[in-house]
């Protein structure tokens, strides 16, 4: 009964898994999944913002007195970005690797644009979340910010032009990003079926525009003064 | 008909390569690209001139042997046709045409618009067989296929490896050539025994010959000659995601655990 490591499902068995292109993409599908879902509940938290200062900023309290809600899904997250990026990283890597000489013509056949700039929308979705996180987390992001006032730090933050613009910009990106990769993660993890798949990339598509049309509503409301300033 | 091409000259494996201009008039729509090829080959060896490289064999579409870029495309602008397929009538007179080589890592070009495939070969050999016993043959209807797997199985194995997935794909992966292949022996009973080794281990070789990964964005599907489906790399990747974590190894199944 004496088991070598080689071959049986344990340690040995997960790093072989890490170090194929498959095991890295069904990283990057499943992380992927999760930071998906966090948009999700991300923007229904966001809308909140709608229903007035005392609303958006009792949401935002509620979250600060759940420590313990609050630190294990920013722990999950963190480790879902750090295996998002790193395996990215890791893939553009073996990518760069596997063509050392391009084409003098190159023209796509079947692709379509959301799918063919993965590589640009991703990182700088990722420059994107460290300035948001800065601006209203840390509240370092250069505008005005009050912790206890999440209302109207959006309110302030967004009325600089600049700072809105970027961050439609990054929710159209991320619409770009999404569309491509809510329905990848199914065909990554073995799932495709053709009843099925085309559905999956459609219900990709009206999730990613929710999305998009979702979270930029907030920064064109600040900018058109339909939400009121109210310190 | 005229035309005018500018083709990736390279005389060996070693030596770096350039696009050479060349233009002729002795072209007729009906022609093959193939056979265009051949009478530009024929006025190049009349001016003394070294003939233009190129790998073809059936030139009827099965064999998978012939397959460059034309203007960007593998296999040229029409679709589910091979080079040899491909007659001059798809492109206009006096068009101008760029032929590369198919370009990946583990496809070096051996001469001009030829490229050495054997990593595809050892990805086969790798897995892609059924072991059996090897005596008389059995007969034909031992085991029954439902007719539904049967003609999976059979639109899985159309692919001919001739490399235009690969070409094709910006990360040069070869997971529609793979796919294809763990998927035409997976949907079988006789290929039920050795599937979870079949995907790890042709996955591995796939991994190891330097082609790169899938991000599942279809140029592969799009440019192939036998309409293989993107279907076949997600049943590669549940069938090599299963396998990862159910496989046993040689060991325990030899202690009979």
């Amino acid at each position: 009964m004496s088991a070598t490591a080689a071959g049986f499902p344990g340690s040995a068995c997960t790093w072989r898994f890490w170090q194929t292109t498959i095991g890295k993409k069904a990283v990057m599908a499943v992380s992927g999944t999760i930071l998906a879902a966090f948009i999700l509940g991300h923007l229904a938290g966001n809308l909140q913002i709608f229903l007035g200062p005392d609303a958006f900023n009792g949401y935002a309290a509620t979250l600060r007195h759940l420590p313990e809600l609050l630190w294990p899904v920013r722990i999950v997250l963190l480790v879902s970005v750090i295996a998002h990026i790193w395996s990215s990283i890791q893939l553009a890597v073996t990518k760069s690797e596997a063509r050392p000489t391009g084409y003098v013509k190159k023209r796509p056949a079947g692709s379509d644009y959301a799918s063919r700039t993965m590589y640009w929308s991703g990182p700088i979705i990722a420059a994107f979340v460290i300035y948001h996180l800065m601006q209203f987390t840390f509240g370092v992001g250069g505008t005005p910010y009050h912790p206890l006032d999440a209302y109207g730090n959006v309110i302030q933050g967004f009325r600089v032009p600049a700072v809105a613009l970027f961050y439609i910009l990054s929710m159209a990106l991320l619409c770009t990003h999404l569309r491509h990769g809510l329905w990848s993660m199914f065909q990554t993890l073995g799932f495709y079926h053709p009843r099925h798949t085309p559905k999956i990339k459609r219900l990709a598509s009206v999730l990613a525009l929710l999305i998009f049309f979702g979270f930029i509503s907030i920064p064109i409301a600040v900018v058109l003064r339909v939400i009121p300033q109210v310190l | 008909m005229r035309l005018t091409f500018h083709i990736w000259r390279q005389p060996n494996r070693t030596s770096s390569g350039k696009m050479v201009r060349y233009e002729s008039s002795n072209f007729n729509p009906d022609m093959s690209m193939l056979e265009a090829l051949d009478v530009l080959n024929e006025e190049l060896i009349l001016r003394n001139e070294d003939p233009i490289t190129f790998e073809h064999d059936c030139r009827e579409g099965i064999c998978g042997s012939c397959g460059f870029m034309i203007n960007g495309l593998a296999h040229g602008p029409l679709p589910k046709t091979t080079v040899c397929q491909l007659t001059l009538r798809h492109f206009r007179d006096g068009e101008e045409l760029f032929l590369e080589p198919w370009r990946a890592k583990a496809f070096p070009v051996l001469r001009d618009l030829m490229v050495d495939r054997s990593a595809f070969d050892r990805i086969i050999s790798s897995g892609g067989y059924i072991s059996v016993p090897a005596g008389s043959a059995c007969d034909g209807n031992d085991i029954l296929v439902p007719k539904p797997y049967s003609d999976r199985a059979m639109d899985a194995a159309a692919c001919i490896g001739c490399g235009a997935c690969v070409a094709a794909c910006p990360n040069a992966s070869a997971s529609l050539f793979t796919g294809a292949k763990v998927s035409h022996l997976g949907l079988l009973p006789q290929g039920q025994p050795e599937r979870n080794q079949r995907a790890l281990r042709m996955v591995a070789q796939m991994n190891a010959e330097g082609f790169g990964q899938c991000t599942n964005i279809g140029e592969c599907e799009a440019v192939c000659p036998k309409g293989i489906r993107l279907e076949v790399i997600s049943r590669m990747n549940g069938d090599f995601i299963k396998a990862s974590w159910s496989n046993r190894g040689q060991q325990s199944v030899s202690d009979g655990v």
